[in-house]
């Protein structure tokens, strides 16, 4: 508990303190350690100039995971226990670009130079997690780094090439002694930060969470900062108490029981990623258009669930695949289905001192047709214009059961329970999908903002429930946001 | 020189962005960037709650009183003129004074300790608004005659009479809407106070002699007091010509008052809220035509949004009319221009300048005319491109003398194979009905010179020091366009040394004086050509100085890669240098070039506004969702004439990003106000420009390997910076094309810019119930 947040900068230990809890890991960069290399180009988590990376040690084998998140929106004592590694730490001892740097050079990559430092560190991410490679893996690993002169062509190309060439750099070097120093920055207890009157808590237990949540009812939860970062950023907030739940073991766990998966409130998207694609495969796709590859790393199902927003883009799927949220405090705890907790435009049925735990999505059952389907303006790194998600179980060409949930036709995500009646028990065919899409028609009344105007939102929202149709029976369907072969 | 090292050859060659080992490493300097000085005061600015009101009271103790605030600025404590106006017109304050013309507009600005105290104190005034109606439309702009500036004609022959005797007739309106630059850094300005009241103004500019003159203006200083530095912007595009000013201003503003040095950096919100765009436009067309599809006359009106106030939108409209025309020689022809002044930000220029909303409107009246003769809207367009030596004027009176587009256009016909996925495309169509595609090719010819023609003057000063290595400054603004490397090219060539001995630095009006914005892609053009002569003054001061002390004729003198042949003897460059320096020969040198030939005649509306005409052409195939009005561009394949380019490095990256953004603006980019006139997409979680995976998965660019500049521009080389942006019209043409194929074969195009799924499902929901 000294108050001070230990990590490791590059390939040495750091301690930050005296500075108040909500400081952003940028403005720490830039105002503190005269790291300017790393940039502003939104402070909100939506164009990637920010992006640095941290280390992580991966279970107990001793490997580091390396992940790309956006710094504008990560607060200081996130990084406690972790490596950050930013663009001024590639360069080799004998001031050699390293292989990320050196490609993006070759290739042309920069121009006006800003948003540049943000594609190296994503680059160096995408190099450092051996996936695979190809334009569509390039694409998913950049579409959180905007670049408004080059349009991207060099820095696909450069990306290529620093595929091809993959090999260890000076950080796989000194992974032995950076575990060490990472161990050792982990170690014990996760301190408190107080400044300025603002406490940061960062229970290591969901049992020290609920006592804290009891005794601060006006503390902000805060998982990845995706969302809460921008309250102080954007809206300038100063939040007294903070409690942090990614450090809370309960809430950091996955695992499948009783035909359930159950997904704790703090993993992230790329930790669930795989689980949930396994499951439902439709969902992966999804996952892949969440936000964007830094955004996945810091942030949760559970924040995305808890914040409530009426455009999330997991709850519509969660809903239609018959997903609840379990609820607890220090008084005990409650489970209710996810579109219970959905009460209205920006109120949920949480109580104050409570927290999401967990979200228990049932394992789909033998036969269970399910897609879920995100209209944006842009395909990647956008929010819902309209999100909408079918879970059909046929039996002889009848709809035996059906669950419809949208996202963006009304201020919570909402199931379409009236167009789920017109089929109920119909034969699945092309005139009973056009009735039921009239039903939808008279179900949602949307609104017309910056995303989407009512009538596009209506028709887009029927149309979907003929694309499903089709895709249930083998019609013409491509998904456009995928590259095209 | 036989025996002499061979030539160095430096221009032409794909040489490496000057900074680009600086941007990967993120040692490259942006203003935010500079080590902040002592007693720095950050700065910001408070924004209007109303398009249109009176301000009947404005409390700002609360701000005064707030943490950290050391000064709150109004229109009060200007001790010069309230305007930014880059023609002087008075209608761009500095700080609105009584009244509110926009939503958004600067009221006062705070300057605190620390930046996030002063941006929470400028929301903290109370405001005492008295509303006024707003003119948030262009319908109610046209209806009051509410203008800018006066509306413009230009016509040749008689348009109404040949649209009624032509065979063929069509009319249809298209509205495309305006863009964000949204260039990476955003706007920001440092301002450190010197001594006796000389101000210092680092400021992301692409017109560093305009924010001299303002500042000098709104602080009653002689303009010879401010110097202005830009060393790089992180992007301009046109964003950063006029609307860097107010910043800038404001900085200097509080670092007058205050004695101490200010910095201003705008939030991404603020930003997008608070600047100007690129012009949404109205276009409306009347066409008439035979047979083959050949126009025999085009009434045209263009209607934009200008904006509160009249920026550059005069000249930008100007454009626009310039470009109506684009490739094609339209014998009558009547063009309308409008520039609405609206409540709302006011919009600059962008990219382009007008030019890509002119040309839009061509290219739409050319797709109509095919769909409403069933032909190829290719054919269509070949029956209606300027001839070589007929039917080569231009509605302005210009003579097109190097039209190489028919060229560009059967190249890029034949290495895209147009012709046979254009059937492709057709029996695709008939195939599907979830999915329609479009394939188009459309040709850009864009004119190259300020039609404002003053403007076309470039400045250089060149010194050489005595261990040879050499230092360049010149007018031009660096904002990734890779202006600061063409420039070393050329002077390396020139004085036949190494690139590397040639340095560059900031641009500051104390070095090259009374410099236009870098813009209209004029830059290199002028620049380098500036910086060309300098280097000739100076390499002819060398040679008499080789000359005189060798003992040889001037003519037995000769640079070669580092060296100087004299007759028999060799000299480095460098001692060569030494040895002038030694003679007391001047090694310091400007360079002055005024761009030749242009005149503009304003009120006949004739003239030859540009030099020379760059030229390009793109097919793009897309593919659209029928059901969801999603959609995907497939295949792009682009030619463009750099003429003999300076650097393809450099100008392949310019005609790449230039296409990607001209996609954004006619796809996704979509500017959004509520009804209160305040817009609501203005960060990038609500405004997208492309994303990585929006470059075409099969994306062919190819530089024009004939071109060579007729005119004599510095190595026969062309402006590359706006005109590739307007290739993506293919990408519209081709999305209009996939929504109408929804509705069968002869639907006319029908769809907005820009075309998002929205849009494109509504269009093809509209032409069916038609």
């Amino acid at each position: 508990m000294d108050g001070a947040v230990r990590f490791v900068l590059g390939l040495d230990a750091h301690e930050a303190r005296g500075l108040p809890p909500t400081t952003t890991v940028l403005a720490y960069l830039r105002d503190h350690c005269r790291r300017v290399g790393t940039k502003e180009g939104c402070a909100e988590g939506d164009c990637g100039a920010c992006t640095v990376v941290l280390g992580e040690v991966d279970g107990d084998g001793g490997a580091i995971r390396y992940r790309a998140v956006n710094s504008c929106i990560q607060f200081l004592p996130q990084l406690h226990g972790k490596q950050l590694i930013t663009v001024e730490d590639l360069r080799g001892a004998d001031g050699a670009l390293h292989p990320v740097q050196q490609a993006m050079v070759e290739e042309h990559a920069s121009q006006c130079g800003f948003c540049t430092p943000g594609f190296v560190m994503s680059l160096f991410a995408l190099l450092h997690d051996a996936g695979a490679g190809g334009r569509a893996a390039v694409d998913d690993a950049l579409a959180g780094n905007l670049c408004r002169c080059t349009g991207y062509a060099p820095i696909i190309r450069a990306a290529q090439k620093i595929l091809a060439r993959r090999g260890a750099d000076k950080f796989d070097a000194a992974r032995k002694t950076t575990v060490k120093k990472l161990r050792a920055a982990n170690d014990g207890e996760t301190p408190t930060i107080r400044c300025n009157g603002q406490s940061y808590f960062a229970p290591r237990t969901l049992r020290g969470l609920l006592q804290l949540r009891a005794r601060h009812a006006d503390a902000v939860l805060v998982a990845g900062a995706t969302d809460a970062g921008l309250w102080v950023t954007k809206q300038l907030r100063r939040f007294g108490a903070v409690l942090d739940t990614g450090r809370v073991a309960e809430l950091r766990r996955l695992r499948e029981r009783d035909g359930v998966l159950e997904i704790g409130a703090a993993v992230t998207y790329r930790d669930a990623a795989a689980a949930l694609t396994r499951h439902y495969p439709a969902l992966g796709e999804l996952l892949r258009r969440l936000g964007s590859v830094q955004v996945r790393n810091a942030g949760t199902i559970g924040g995305n669930i808890a914040n409530g927003s009426p455009i999330g883009d997991m709850p519509p799927p969660l809903i239609a695949a018959g997903g609840r949220v379990a609820l607890r405090s220090v008084r005990g705890a409650r489970e209710i289905a996810l579109e219970d907790f959905f009460t209205g435009y920006g109120r949920q049925d949480l109580r104050a001192d409570e927290v999401l735990e967990k979200i228990l999505l049932p394992l789909p059952p033998a036969g269970l047709r399910f897609n879920v389907y995100k209209l944006s303006k842009r395909f990647d790194q956008d929010i819902s214009i309209v999100c909408g998600a079918f879970a059909l179980r046929l039996q002889k060409e009848k709809v035996a059961a059906i669950r419809i949930a949208y996202g963006g036709m009304a201020g919570v995500p909402k199931r379409a329970r009236r167009t789920e009646r017109a089929l109920a028990g119909k034969t699945w065919n092309e005139s009973t999908v056009a009735a039921a899409a009239a039903a939808l028609e008279q179900e949602y009344t949307p609104l017309s903002d910056l995303r989407g105007s009512a009538a596009y939102r209506t028709l887009a929202a029927k149309n979907l429930l003929h694309r499903f149709y089709s895709d249930t029976t083998g019609g013409d369907v491509v998904n456009l946001a995928r590259p095209l072969q | 020189m036989t025996g002499a090292r061979p030539a160095l050859t430096t221009v032409h060659q794909p040489l490496p962005h000057d900074s680009a080992r600086l941007h990967v490493t993120g040692e490259a300097r942006f203003i935010d960037d500079l080590p902040e000085p002592r007693g720095l005061l950050h700065l910001a600015v408070a924004r209007s709650g109303h398009a249109h009101a009176r301000m009947r009271k404005i409390n700002l103790a609360p701000v005064r009183a707030a943490a950290g605030v050391v000064r709150v600025l109004t229109a009060a404590d200007i001790p010069g003129a309230n305007d930014i106006s880059p023609k002087g017109l008075g209608d761009d304050p500095v700080f609105a004074d009584g009244l509110v013309r926009f939503y958004g507009q600067a009221l006062f600005a705070v300057a605190a300790a620390d930046r996030d105290s002063a941006r929470r104190a400028a929301r903290l005034a109370e405001v005492d608004y008295e509303p006024l109606p707003a003119v948030l439309s262009l319908e109610q702009a046209v209806a009051r005659e509410e203008y800018v500036a006066p509306p413009l004609l230009l016509e040749r022959g008689d348009a109404a009479r040949a649209i009624a005797q032509s065979e063929h007739k069509i009319k249809g309106r298209l509205c495309s809407g305006g863009q964000d630059h949204f260039y990476l850094e955003g706007q920001i300005a440092l301002a450190v106070p010197g001594e006796d009241g000389a101000m210092l103004v680092c400021s992301s500019t692409q017109h560093p002699a305009e924010v001299q003159r303002l500042v000098a203006q709104a602080l009653g200083l002689a303009d010879g007091a401010v110097t202005v530095e830009v060393r790089r912007m992180g992007g301009g595009f046109g964003g950063k010509e006029t609307q860097a000013a107010q910043w800038a201003v404001i900085a200097a503003l509080a670092a007058r008052a205050c004695n101490a040095p200010a910095k201003l950096r705008l939030d991404r919100d603020d930003d997008m809220v608070m600047t100007g765009k690129r012009h949404p436009f109205v276009s409306d067309y009347e066409a008439g035509f035979d047979g083959n599809g050949r126009v025999q006359g085009l009434a045209l009106t263009f209607t934009a949004d200008c904006g509160f106030s009249a920026d550059l939108s005069g000249a930008v409209n100007d454009r626009a009319v310039l470009h109506a025309d684009n490739a094609y020689y339209l014998e009558n022809v009547s063009i309308r221009s409008l520039r609405c002044r609206t409540n709302t930000v006011s919009n600059t220029a962008f990219r382009g300048f007008g030019a890509p909303q002119g040309m839009l409107a061509v290219e739409r009246v050319m797709e109509h005319i095919a769909s409403h003769l069933g032909l190829d809207a290719l054919a269509v367009r070949r029956k209606n491109l300027y001839g070589i030596r007929k039917r080569n004027t231009t509605p302005f009176g210009m003579t097109v003398t190097d039209n190489i587009l028919p060229r560009i256009i059967s190249r890029l016909a034949t290495t895209a194979s147009y012709k046979k996925r254009r059937v492709a495309v057709i029996n695709f169509n008939r195939a599907h009905t979830a999915r329609k595609k479009g394939i188009a090719l459309a040709p850009v010819k864009f004119g190259v010179a300020f039609t404002t023609s003053f403007m076309n003057q470039g400045g250089a000063l060149l010194q050489v020091y005595t261990d040879g290595s050499v230092h360049v400054n010149h007018g031009g603004a660096e904002m990734g366009q890779g202006l600061f490397i063409k420039v070393a090219q050329v002077v390396a060539e020139e004085l036949q040394v190494d690139i590397s001995r040639v340095h560059l630095s900031a641009t500051r009006t104390d070095k090259v004086p009374n410099t236009p914005a870098t813009a209209a892609s004029s830059g290199a053009d002028l620049n380098c050509m500036a910086a060309l002569i300098a280097a000739r003054k100076i390499k002819q001061r060398l040679t008499a100085v080789a000359a005189h002390s060798c003992g040889v004729a001037e003519s037995a003198v000769a640079f070669h890669n580092g060296e100087v042949a004299a007759g028999k003897t060799r000299l480095s460059f460098a001692a060569l240098a030494r040895r002038a320096w030694l003679a007391r020969v001047p090694l310091s040198a400007t360079g002055f070039y005024r761009t030749p030939k242009i005149h503009w005649d304003a009120k006949q509306k004739r003239g030859r506004p540009f030099l020379y005409f760059a030229y390009g052409a793109a097919v793009a195939e897309v593919v659209v969702d029928t059901r969801s009005g999603e959609s995907k561009v497939e295949r792009v394949d682009l030619l463009h004439d750099a003429g003999r380019s300076l650097n393809p490095a450099v100008d392949r990256g310019q005609i790449e990003g230039g296409f990607v953004q001209g996609m954004g603006w006619l796809t996704t980019e979509e500017l959004w106000w509520d009804a209160a006139g305040r817009l609501q997409t203005h960060a990038p979680s609500t405004y997208k420009i492309p994303a990585c995976a929006d470059l075409p998965a099969d994306f062919r660019v190819e530089i024009f390997a004939a071109g060579r500049n007729r005119e004599p521009t510095v190595h026969r080389s062309k402006a590359v910076g706006e005109p590739p942006l307007m290739l993506a019209i293919a990408v519209f043409n081709a999305l209009a094309q996939a929504a109408a194929a929804a509705h069968g074969k002869h639907a006319p195009p029908a769809v907005d810019a820009p075309a998002t799924p929205e849009r494109l499902l509504l269009a093809m929901q509209k032409t069916a119930a038609a």
